[in-house]
């Protein structure tokens, strides 16, 4: 009797271990998340435009159908990423998701603060990796640091009334995400690492 | 024979413990940084890089995008003030004021995320397109059959959940009750 107990205590202590274990590795071993589901869909290292949200396309739930959305999947093993989205009318945002769907940064059309947001994505030895002259130079050049290779930048414009959509759409097809051509001037020796400048709100 | 038996029974035990508690958190939710208000529910966090653990798990099993916490916050609601399940033939009014936020985006789902078809295309409203009273609040009637003012169809589905997002709004992580956040309030108001 006393043994039987043991082993009932025991199998629920080591469950406990399974549960923590299965949802920490959830992430690494969903194959239903939005980017497997969104890769037949998009290209990659370019903006493409997702269909409008409807009843019968139900490729990410819970999206919002006053938006058009346009989908960056990118890559950055072969070089930084260049964004660059026009504002539209109403509202427009940025959103950049990890492989594994952590939103670790988002910017909106205020915060942007022009009429066009530009931003460079890279790793962070990318990062570490740019001249320091550069980057003071390019001062007003907003860097994000993606925590992972592989990624999804999604935009987003508001139709703030359904006859609004085409010009939401139209907003989004103007804008721009490619893997910069030239590659980065080599480092200078004497150059101290630039301190990580992470832009702000997180 | 008999420490075999109990070893195979004390793993089948973890199995089966450990994985349903981990089907059981990843379909319901956990409580973990949620934002109640009325019977509106908000995860700031997962707009964040310290997103918890539960969360990112419900996130992949069910394929959603979170709304990034630069970008604005989602409130979700399955029942009505009084913890009545949202039904979709019944009668629903959703009223009152919104938090500060530039844009909200009201939306009506089935559980599963999907919208609901109808002949209207009518899936939400907005925060511009909606008909306000002489006070500036509104009210939002969700029913089957179309009523006056701002008809927010159900298609007569049985379950349905309401998502209201804010977007570029001060509310969020630090956000802890309904004084920086008043919600509408949301109420059965006749069922056939």
């Amino acid at each position: 009797m006393i043994r039987l107990l043991f082993t009932i205590i025991a199998g629920v202590l080591l469950g406990g271990v399974v549960h923590l274990v299965s949802i920490l590795a959830l992430p690494r071993i969903a194959t239903q998340d939005a980017y497997s589901r969104l890769t037949p869909l998009t290209k990659l290292n370019a903006v493409s435009a997702l269909p409008l949200a409807a009843p019968d396309n139900n490729v990410i739930p819970f999206m919002d159908p006053a938006f058009a959305i346009a989908v960056c999947r990118y890559d950055l093993s072969t070089g930084p990423i260049k964004l660059a989205v026009p504002v539209s009318q109403s509202y427009t945002s940025v959103s950049f998701y990890t492989r594994n769907e952590v939103a670790y940064y988002a910017i909106n059309d205020r915060s942007a603060g022009r009429k066009v947001i530009e931003l460079d994505l890279m790793t962070e030895a990318q990062h570490a990796e740019l001249p320091e002259d550069e980057d003071v130079t390019a001062a007003d050049r907003l860097i994000v640091d993606s925590p992972s290779a592989r990624g999804l930048i999604v935009l987003k414009a508001l139709a703030a009334e359904p006859g609004l959509m085409p010009q939401a759409q139209a907003s989004l097809a103007a804008s721009s995400c490619k893997v910069q051509t030239e590659p980065p001037p080599a480092k200078q020796a004497e150059a101290p690492p630039p301190p990580p400048a992470r832009p702000g709100r997180r | 024979m008999r420490l075999i038996f109990i070893t195979l029974l004390a793993l089948l035990l973890a199995t089966v413990v450990g994985l349903g508690a981990t089907w059981l958190t990843a379909t319901r939710g956990t409580e973990f940084g949620t934002l109640t208000i009325g019977a509106w529910t908000a995860r700031p966090k997962t707009g964040t890089a310290d997103v918890d653990p539960y969360s990112r798990a419900t996130i992949v099993r069910t394929g959603e995008l979170p709304v990034g916490t630069g970008d604005g916050v989602a409130f979700s609601a399955t029942t009505d003030d009084r913890k009545r399940p949202l039904d979709g033939r019944c009668d629903i009014v959703v009223s009152g004021i919104t938090p500060p936020a530039r844009f909200w985006t009201l939306t009506l789902y089935d559980r599963k995320g999907r919208l609901v078809a109808n002949s209207l295309q009518r899936y939400g409203f907005t925060s511009q397109e909606i008909i306000r009273g002489a006070d500036g609040g509104f009210e939002v009637r969700v029913a089957s059959r179309s009523r006056a003012g701002n008809w927010l169809p159900t298609g007569g589905i049985e379950r349905y959940a309401l998502m209201l997002r804010l977007y570029d709004t001060p509310v969020g992580v630090a956000t802890r009750t309904a004084r920086d956040a008043p919600m509408p309030s949301i109420a059965t108001v006749g069922c056939p």
